[in-house]
């Protein structure tokens, strides 16, 4: 159960870590001393971060821990001012957060590929405790200016070993080599990337030869730290029944119309060979197949329901159903 | 995973044997119930029937990987009897070559084709409909794939009639070379060499996918010889497949009188009839793949290098997946999931052509075709992986 959106909790800053440069870690717990609802990797609270403002941190603490949560946070000088409120916050300080929330949630699947850009490393912690803890094969790729502005890079090598823990410090060995990390398709195997915008743009770019659906994204809007909404949930009105129902972050479009028994064409079902088609009476559409054009994309007249969903700031599509 | 391992159970019975060919369902029935992985004698191949081993050797693309081929010789070592296609490659040589072909077939361009496709429905259906009875295989089936797709792919009219002869050697390969494949390949070269002559760029005009994938190499995509691959694989897997399946649908359809009648009230139902007569009776039954490295599948260990024979049309009847009533048609069954034009990477690209193809002509038989059923017994064709009909006579009464 997740409490409804806008319900606050009080918290108390436990005890603040400088984790790298112009990044600190937040160990945050519940004033009144209960824990924390159960959460997933790949989980975020919102923060209330004074003068109205409110922003999205991952969080990088450990599911099995719900006594508190942490958080890491870049110092964004430029940034509208959440990173600097959250710098400033010492021990014994209270804020309002959120209980988690998750619409970055990590999939079932038998090997993992986990690549962070500098502070994105966070969500993909948790991941990585959950995906040894259940014996599966993964490595992680993280990027960062230098090993002096990597939070946590020499505490996840020392608990998993470089051969799993692989960081590409910029000013050591250069960029990221992303065509040698993601030139050859791997099967069973998803691909977990949280960054800047830059790097998840070279990431999806170079996906494009991989199975569609392998790779799941947490973008970090530059000037917030905010994570997008991967997966949220969204309406799809279907004009033809005349019914609306809700798509939740865990299931596609496909799934909650078949839910109601109307009836799609589909065969993959992810994303590859078209099939399910579907034209958008209106609403805009986020593309997550392998099969449009850039030209339909634009055009913005069908989508694969058996992928894409709703954009972020969409909460209703009006589908040809 | 668990590391317990069992031997194969070791089955004498031939796939390619002919009455296996000819009935191919109480084999694969079988063949299923003998275990996950059986060891076929007659082939010396492994081979997986139920619907989860069957999808798990098609996504797993680097295990049982493409580039040893489809037939059951390993052409890594022993070269095939022409250049691999994008079928029997693997990434990354398959991944540009499959960019290049979905930049070109994509839902854009296959909408695209409902109007010049549906006029040659119209006509033939209209022509078809003034008729008591007709071939449905000889007099539609193998009619209108051959009218339509080589416009679309972009060939000209001269060197047509080598299609169906060079994709009946293409997909008989992928079986033994038995005595069906020796007929198959007796005019081997005739066959082939056309084939060839009408993938080259000249020889293509220039609206087609044919030139379209041939831009793919200006833009520095693929090679010129990769180009010619892809307008040959174009060519060789869009007739008989279609022709199959538009055949196949119809066998299914004159035994289920009450679904034409529903289909007639809701032509909408044709692409889900099309859907489940495909699953019921695929065209394309079963092909190989290779195994890379070692591994263990359904509980057995495959060694690298063994070629595991995967049963398409076995795992689209599973009663683990479908149910008790798998070995039936039901148009009201949710199909999605088959696995009759394959899943995974190498799923295939013409797939929606085939579709729009099957549902206009579906659609407008039904339209003017107030009752179809059969007159007599349809005759099975004789082909080493596809299965469908010489012949299937029909009676029928005019709307």
């Amino acid at each position: 159960m997740t409490a409804p959106a806008g319900t606050t909790i009080d918290a108390v800053v436990d005890h603040v870590d400088v984790v790298a440069d112009q990044v600190v870690s937040l160990v945050l717990r519940r004033v009144d001393g209960r824990p924390f609802q159960p959460w997933q990797p790949g989980a975020h609270i919102d923060v209330h971060v004074g003068d109205g403002l409110v922003r999205q941190y991952s969080l990088c603490s450990s599911p099995e821990e719900l006594d508190h949560l942490r958080i890491g946070v870049l110092h964004v000088p430029d940034s509208r001012g959440g990173s600097k409120a959250v710098h400033a916050l010492l021990a014994g300080f209270q804020l309002a957060i959120s209980e988690p929330r998750n619409n970055f949630p990590l999939r079932e699947s038998r090997r993992y590929l986990f690549l962070a850009g500098g502070i994105g490393i966070t969500p993909l912690m948790p991941m990585i405790e959950a995906a040894e803890r259940a014996g599966k094969e993964w490595t992680l790729i993280y990027g960062g200016r230098s090993r002096g502005t990597m939070a946590f890079a020499r505490q996840l090598e020392d608990r998993y070993g470089t051969d799993r823990i692989r960081i590409f410090a910029e000013d050591e060995v250069g960029r990221l080599d992303l065509d040698s990390i993601l030139g050859m398709p791997r099967a069973h195997m998803l691909v977990y990337a949280c960054g800047p915008g830059g790097l998840l743009n070279a990431v999806e770019e170079r996906c494009m030869g991989w199975p569609p659906g392998v790779l799941h994204t947490e973008r970090f809007v530059a000037s917030t730290l905010g994570a997008a909404a991967a997966n949220a949930p969204f309406e799809v009105e279907l004009a033809r029944t005349g019914s609306t129902i809700a798509v939740p972050n865990d299931k596609t479009i496909l799934e909650a119309v078949e839910g109601i028994g109307v009836r799609v064409l589909s065969s993959c079902r992810g994303g590859l060979c078209g099939t399910c088609e579907t034209r958008i009476i209106s609403g805009e559409p986020e593309h997550r197949d392998a099969v449009l054009t850039e030209e339909d994309r634009e055009a913005g007249g069908i989508m694969l329901v058996c992928v894409s969903r709703a954009a972020a700031g969409c909460p209703r599509l009006v589908l040809d159903l | 995973m668990t590391a317990t391992t069992h031997e194969a159970n070791v089955l004498g019975d031939d796939p390619f044997a002919t009455e296996n060919l000819l009935d191919p369902y109480p084999f694969l029935g079988r063949l299923r119930e003998a275990g996950a992985v059986s060891y076929l004698e007659s082939t010396g191949s492994y081979a997986v029937a139920g619907y989860e081993e069957v999808y798990e050797v098609l996504t797993d693309f680097e295990t049982y990987i493409s580039s040893g081929g489809l037939g059951p010789r390993d052409i890594r070592k022993d070269s095939g009897w022409r250049p691999p296609s994008i079928l029997e490659s693997d990434p990354p040589i398959h991944t540009v070559m499959r960019r290049a072909l979905t930049g070109v077939i994509n839902p854009g361009t296959v909408r695209a084709l409902r109007q010049p496709f549906t006029p040659p429905a119209v006509e033939l259906a209209e022509q078809l409909a003034r008729r008591d009875r007709f071939d449905a295989v000889t007099d539609l089936a193998e009619k209108y794939p051959l009218r339509v797709f080589p416009d679309a792919v972009g060939i000209s009219d001269g060197g047509r009639e080598h299609l169906l002869p060079y994709g009946n050697m293409v997909f008989n390969a992928f079986g033994p070379e038995n005595y069906i494949f020796k007929q198959a390949f007796a005019q081997e070269d005739e066959h082939a060499a056309a084939v060839m002559r009408n993938c080259q760029r000249e020889n293509l005009d220039d609206t087609g996918f044919g030139a379209q994938i041939w831009d793919r190499v200006n833009e520095g995509i693929i090679t010129e010889q990769q180009a010619t691959l892809l307008v040959r694989a174009l060519l060789s897997a869009g007739v008989d497949t279609t022709i199959f399946g538009i055949g196949n649908t119809l066998s299914v359809l004159v035994r289920h009188p009450q679904a034409w009648a529903r289909l007639r009230e809701n032509p909408k139902l044709a692409k889900f009839a099309v859907d489940e007569s495909l699953r019921l009776e695929s065209p394309f039954q079963k092909f190989h793949r290779t195994v890379a490295v070692d591994t263990v599948l359904g509980g057995v260990h495959l060694p690298a290098g063994a070629k595991v024979l995967v049963f398409l049309g076995a795992a689209n009847r599973d009663p683990r997946k479908w149910g008790d009533n798998a070995d039936e048609f039901d148009l009201d069954r949710n199909a999605s999931g088959h696995v009759a034009f394959g899943m995974g990477l190498h799923q295939c690209v013409g797939q929606p052509i085939a579709r729009l193809e099957m549902e206009i002509i579906l659609q407008q038989l039904a339209e003017r075709v107030a009752a179809i059923e059969p007159d007599g017994a349809p005759v099975p064709i004789l082909h080493n992986v596809l299965r469908g009909f010489e012949s299937l006579p029909v009676r029928i009464t005019g709307a």
